[in-house]
Order: C-alpha cells, then structure tokens, then sequence
C-alpha cells in the first residue's frame, strides 16, 4: 500500500535494524531449509515474503532485494525499474514524471538511506536485474548464500 | 589501400596514448579545449538527405552531433542509422541509446554494429516514459537502466564480453556517456549519482537544459568536493527559448526541464522574445564556461536548429577554433569513400 511504503522508508533506521536482526536467524535456519529442501521451502517462504514485505513495501518479488541499498524504497516500484537512482524527470515537488501524484521512489529513497547506519550503501553501482529470479525468495537465497560461503561450493548447488 | 593502413596504425598509436575511441570528441576534450555539441532532430522520414540537411546547419560549429533515440518517447528515424550515415559522410556523432525500447540483447547488438559503422561516441540514457510519447499504449522495456547500461558497454569495450560473459573478438572502442540532471530532485543525491555513474563506466556528461546557473554551481561543487571534476568532461545542456510562452509550456509539461521565474520574466519583458532567448543562451554559455569543471556545452535547440551556428559565433567561446567538418577535407573524404 502507498502510504505504508510511504511510512517505511521513513523509518528506514527501523527497519535496518530489524533486517539486521531478521538475517542472521534465516540464515542459522541454513539446516532446516536443508533439510526440508531449498526448493520446497521456496514457495512456503516466498508466500511469507511477499505478504510480509508486499505490505510494507509494495515488495514486487524480483528475487534479489536490494532495500538495504535503497532506504528501505522499494526500486521496483518505479515505473521505469531503476536500481541506481532517480531518472531525470523527478518534478520540483520531488514527484514522479509517470505517476504525478505520487512521491519518486528515489526521493524517498535518497532520504530514507540519509537515516539508515549503512544508508551509503545507495552509492553502489548495482547491476542489471536477473529476470529468472523473479517471484522467488530474497531470504532462501541470502541465507543459500551465506551458507555456501560458510561451508563452501558443495552446498551452494544443493 | 594506404589510407587504411593509416587508419590502422592511427588507432593503434591512439589506443596506446589511452584513449577509448579513435573519435574527434574525446581527442577536442582531453586537449582541453572548450568543446561544442549538439543534439540533432531525427526526421521522421526514410530518406538519408534528410538527415544531412538537419546535420548541415551545424557545420563549422560543433565536435559532436548526438542522434537522439526516440526522444520524448516519439518514433523517429533510429540513432543508429542516423549516425550511421553521418559517419559515413566524416561527421563525429553521439549514438544515444535509451534502455526503453530494448532489452540487453538488443542493446548490446547495436553497440556492437554502432562502432562497426564508425560511431565513436555512444551516451548512455535511461530515457523518457512512453506516457510522454505519442505511442503511450506501447511496453516500457526498461531492462537495464542508465546506470547497468553504462556498465554493460564498457564490459563490451574493455573486458571484451557480453553482461553474460561470452567474449567478443574486436570490442567496440567508443567513448563513454552519460546524462545528469542537477536541476532536479533530490538534489543532495545527484552529485553522488554522478559519482556512480562515473563508476560506472561514464566519461563525459551531457546535462539536462541549465536555466539555474545557482543550482549548477553549487551542484559543481559538490561534485569537485566529491573529486569528480578530474574523472569526467562535464557539458551542460543550453539552448534558446523560443517565448515566454514556449518556456511556460516546457517546465508545465515535459518532464526534468527546470526553468527560474526571472528567466520567463525577462523574455515577457522583452519586445522581440526569440531573439532575447537566444541572448540568454548566449550568455547562459559564457557564464557557465567560466565555472570550474565544465568542458564545453551541449546544445539543444529544439526547432531552432538554425540558429545555433549564430548562437556559438557570438558566445566566441570556440575562439579562433573551427571544429571539423566533412566539407573541410573534402579530398581526404573521397579518398576513404
């Protein structure tokens, strides 16, 4: 919902910290999504994200999120997909060119990161989107990561 | 036969002395010279004179003509034909891609037949959304952006590889742009979206139209506090307001354009409007030559196209400099030809 998106990347600090707490358990869960299989637990998860984060962030599920390094605005919901900053038809208003009556998701963004303690995480240049990912889950995949890092390849494919 | 061989030894004694392209507007930048571009209408017809009519009224005064690619989100005749046949004819162009209307696959395509045809300079836009354009019904692409288009072609040029990693034999040399619109928001944001971009892979920037010469300085020094000035040609945007009514008409409706008050009132103040704004661009370029950082100006006179030689003769800040033009080695041309 706008206004809930609105409000979350105003409390961007917030919810750093609570990503900051929230990651490291998804990704101590490494063995259970073993166990129950990175791909079945997939679609459970992926329902649990995209409820979660759909609500508070009108989350458009492009399978590699990147709040932490938007001021907690979702990038996808700018009509022309940009992950690395505002296009150039930003109105005065610091409205979107495509939608006038609604804020650019950049400026929100922008002031979000200026409240974030990693906030300058904005200034990384971030690549093109992987359209496979899409529908699928940022947090299997974080913690599929971070634990084939921890343990090796081996796991990664797994 | 030999001028090919010159050709040769040419771009590879360029390539040695670290240059991206073997183009007229990287070597005018890099010798610090005050450099002139200008933005070029596409015709909407399928006829080549065309083109070369619309590129003549430049001749003498510019190092750079950029093709605009679906600018507005209106069709047009393509930046990569049109580049392609200026090229072919001597003129240094600017192929403007816009991540819109195509997808990575095709992008990369035609950044790899762009320099084929002989395009030395590709800027690296996001570009407009169709809601602007006259086919609003059609898909926005947008599978890159600015930025990952920026970073996808200089992989091209200097990593030899497609973004998927697959090698190319003989990589694009093409010099690298990009667009910058400090007169937008969120304007603490935009210095260190230059920054990125410069990260990115951009050389140069060509800016969006500069009306607010406050707003430019201080975003120039920003930028220099950043330490951007020494790793990219900055060229802001200029050019002529038809009216007060033309100027009212561009910061109500096409999306970016930033226009101060003072600058509407002084054209309804004046008795002959057009030429008043021509005086203004005049001066606006005079004054941001002045400003540290800045390596010349892009000039974008829409439907005033003709009156840009004028525009650079009396802003005299080419000096006794006169750019190239295909019409001053008309015997060097046929020879190549």
């Amino acid at each position: 919902m706008y206004s809930v998106r609105l409000w979350a990347a105003r409390h961007a600090r917030w919810f750093e910290l609570t990503y900051r707490a929230f990651e490291p358990v998804i990704v101590k869960l490494h063995p259970l999504w073993k166990a129950v299989g990175y791909q079945r637990a997939e679609r459970p998860m992926g329902k649990l994200e995209k409820l979660s984060k759909g609500l508070l962030f009108d989350c458009q599920m492009c399978g590699q999120c990147i709040l932490s390094s938007t001021g907690m605005s979702c990038s996808m919901n700018c009509p022309k997909t940009m992950r690395n900053g505002p296009c150039g038809g930003v109105m005065q208003n610091g409205n979107c060119e495509v939608y006038p009556e609604k804020r650019c998701v950049w400026v929100e963004a922008w002031e979000g990161s200026r409240k974030m303690k990693e906030g300058d995480a904005i200034q990384v240049v971030q690549l093109p989107v992987d359209h496979r990912l899409e529908g699928s889950s940022s947090w299997l995949r974080v913690a599929r990561e971070a634990s084939a890092r921890k343990y090796g390849d081996k796991e990664a494919s797994r | 036969m030999n001028m090919n061989v010159g050709a040769e030894t040419f771009e590879r004694a360029s390539e040695a002395q670290g240059y991206s392209s073997a183009g007229r507007l990287e070597r005018v930048l890099r010798s610090g010279q005050f450099a002139v571009t200008a933005e070029l209408a596409p015709p909407d017809a399928a006829n080549p004179e065309e083109v070369y009519a619309r590129a003549r009224v430049f001749d003498g005064y510019v190092d750079g003509l950029n093709a605009t690619d679906g600018s507005g989100a209106n069709c047009h005749m393509s930046s990569v034909a049109m580049c392609a046949l200026l090229s072919r004819e001597g003129y240094e162009t600017v192929m403007q891609i816009s991540c819109r209307d195509r997808n990575r696959i095709a992008i990369q395509g035609d950044v790899l037949g762009g320099a084929a045809l002989g395009i030395h300079n590709i800027l690296c836009l996001t570009g407009d959304g169709v809601q602007v354009g006259d086919h609003p019904e059609a898909k926005p692409v947008f599978d890159l952006d600015s930025m990952s288009l920026l970073e996808t072609v200089a992989r091209l040029r200097d990593k030899h590889a497609f973004a998927s990693g697959r090698k190319l034999s003989d990589p694009p040399r093409v010099f690298l742009g990009a667009a910058e619109n400090p007169f937008v928001p969120p304007f603490d944001f935009r210095p260190h979206r230059l920054a990125k971009k410069i990260a990115a892979g951009a050389q140069f920037i060509q800016t969006q139209y500069c009306f607010d010469l406050p707003r430019f300085r201080t975003f120039m020094a920003r930028s220099r506090d950043l330490g951007l000035l020494d790793k990219c040609f900055i060229l802001p945007g200029v050019g002529p307001l038809a009216s007060a009514r033309t100027a009212e008409w561009m910061r109500k409706n096409v999306p970016g354009i930033h226009i101060p008050d003072a600058i509407i009132k002084r054209l309804e103040g004046a008795k002959d409007q057009k030429a008043e704004g021509r005086n203004i661009c005049i001066e606006l370029i005079q004054q941001l030559k002045e400003i540290e950082g800045v390596s010349g100006v892009h000039v974008m006179a829409h439907r005033q196209e003709s009156s840009v030689a004028d525009i650079i003769e009396r802003s005299g800040v080419l000096g006794d400099r006169e750019p190239w033009t295909p019409s001053r080695e008309p015997a060097l041309e046929r020879e190549y030809a």
